[in-house]
């Protein structure tokens, strides 16, 4: 690990003002996606800027929403009672990520920030990596892909979007409160992250120097039914192949509106708005959800290794939507 | 200086260098060798100790972040039933695995997940054992948890 500077601000305004005036500072939060890659030399920080005693902790309710602090953990936010009872599927997105652990450090700004389990762009031995090194190739289109995205994905980089709980949180339409210099701004989490084009080190829109303060969530009407199903080759602490996050809400046999959003497939958390053109005022069939499944993985981009995850993916929307359903 | 709380010992850290994670520190500066170092990369649970009652992964944990906190090793539990409960059902075989195990199995009974097999299965996944002990760390837990 190269060395680096370590400093813990009090204040918001310190903590942006510190990164903010060096372009090879980083925040630290929880450090399992930070010091993860330092050990690896992937990411390589002059100065790290310690920002998980900053007072940006805690869920707060909100009228129809929740407002959740950027330095809250995964499982503190995992353990809320509200959440659970109208937006459970956010819940199971939390808990079948990572280990209690990880957990236990990961805060909800770092998840929507973790990067890429590509294994090439964690292994600096490996030369070529667009995201790693812009203009250095792809290895992962070349060689062996499993772990990788199928939609959004391009020629130059087809890594995926690994968070969980990023995928109902789109579903949601999920707001992020982003604080610099100038002020604060917010952007649609599903206006939040890039697709890799021919830049796939710019993952985000963020700017150096930009801190996440919060994520606002907005709650689903009272009676909706969700669900995150996880789809992986082992039963726990393991990234997804494939998942989807569905919320409905039925009357009597016919789906009145739903939203729904994948991962496991996408270089950004996918939100299926063809998915929920084709399953809002239809009944709740196989056909249905088959013809949602088809709007959704659609023109995928492949590579050999990748090829088994289009039906992997739809009949994880489909077995999804017919449990929500039923 | 850093202060680190390890055990209810107060213990002044140098950390001029900040690269020193927890599990560094505790077993290269403080001789506690009872939290182990499996893959130094948060994904195995052998360097799992409790930072304010909470279990985390002491390998992904600056030491610099860790003053004001406590912490607890397996060098600070007392004689705890889960410790006799891993020897009685033979919850391990090299052992590597086992202080982050018990530390693990602590915490799992604070946060009362250890209500079914099954959730001890789910609650316990980030602490691997590369011996395949995990039937009998499943019964030991079971035990103590049905104890408690
Ligand atoms: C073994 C292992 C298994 C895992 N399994 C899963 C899984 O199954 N599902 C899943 O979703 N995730 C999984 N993860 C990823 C984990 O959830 C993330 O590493 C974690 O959520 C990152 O949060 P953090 O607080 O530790 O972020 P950090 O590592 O501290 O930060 C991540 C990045 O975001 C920046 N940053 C952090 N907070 C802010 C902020 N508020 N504003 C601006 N920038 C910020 C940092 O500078 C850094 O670049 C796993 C990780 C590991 C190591
Ligand atoms: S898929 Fe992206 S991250 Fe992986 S090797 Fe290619 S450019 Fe790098
Ligand atoms: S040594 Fe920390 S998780 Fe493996
Ligand atoms: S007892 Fe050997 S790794 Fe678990």
């Amino acid at each position: 690990m190269r060395e680096f500077r370590y400093e813990r601000p009090t204040t918001v305004a310190e903590a942006i003002r510190a990164v903010a005036h060096d372009p090879e500072a980083d925040f630290l939060a929880g450090g399992t996606t930070e010091v993860d890659l330092m050990k690896d030399g992937v990411l390589h920080p002059d100065l790290l800027v310690d920002i998980t005693r900053l007072p940006l902790r805690g869920v707060r309710r909100n009228g129809t929403m929740l407002q959740v602090g950027a330095l809250t953990t995964m499982e503190e936010l995992a353990a809320d009672h509200t959440l659970a009872e109208r937006a459970p599927f956010v819940v199971e997105a939390l808990l079948r990520g990572a280990s209690v652990q990880l957990r236990n450090m990961a805060t909800i700004g770092g998840n929507l920030l973790q990067r890429t389990r590509c294994r090439y762009f964690r292994d600096p031995a490996v030369p070529a990596c667009n995201k790693r090194e812009p203009g250095s190739g792809c290895e992962a289109v070349n060689s062996v892909a499993r772990m990788h995205a199928i939609l959004g994905a391009s020629p130059a980089c087809i890594a995926l979007h690994a968070s969980d709980l990023a995928v109902p949180l789109v579903a949601l339409d999920a707001v992020v409160h982003i604080e610099s210099e100038e002020g604060e701004r917010l952007v649609p989490l599903t206006q939040f992250y890039l697709m890799p084009g021919e830049t796939p080190d710019r993952e985000n829109v963020l700017r150096h120097g930009e801190l996440i303060t919060a994520i606002d969530i907005p709650l689903p009407p009272e009676g909706t039914r969700s669900l995150y199903l996880k789809i992986r080759d082992r039963a726990s602490y393991e990234f997804a192949l494939t998942s989807a996050a569905v919320a409905v809400i039925m009357d009597g046999a016919v789906i009145k509106d739903a939203r729904v959003a994948m991962g496991g497939i996408g270089t950004i958390p996918w939100r299926g708005f063809e998915a929920e053109e084709v399953l809002r005022e239809a009944p709740a069939t196989p056909e249905t959800f088959r013809s949602a499944a088809d709007g959704t993985i659609r023109d995928p981009f492949l590579v050999p290794g990748t090829a088994f995850k289009v039906e992997l993916a739809k009949r994880t929307l489909i077995r999804a939507l017919t449990e929500v359903t039923s | 200086m850093t202060t680190l709380t390890v055990n209810g010992t107060e213990y002044p850290l140098d950390l001029a260098d900040p690269r020193v994670t927890l599990l560094d520190a505790l077993r290269d500066r403080l001789d506690l060798t009872g939290t182990k170092k499996g893959c130094d990369q948060g994904a195995c649970g052998a360097c799992t100790v409790l930072s304010d009652g909470r279990r985390v992964l002491a390998c992904l944990t600056l030491a610099a972040q860790c003053d004001g906190r406590e912490i607890t090793t397996i060098e600070g539990l007392e004689s705890h039933p889960m410790q006799d409960a891993f020897v009685r059902h033979d919850a391990f075989q090299c052992g590597y695995c086992t202080s982050g195990q018990i530390m693990s199995a602590v915490a799992l009974l604070g946060e009362n997940r250890a209500g079914t097999d099954a959730d001890i299965r789910e609650y316990m996944s980030g602490n691997l054992c590369r011996c395949g002990a995990y039937s009998n760390i499943v019964a030991a837990v079971r035990e103590v948890a049905r104890h408690a």
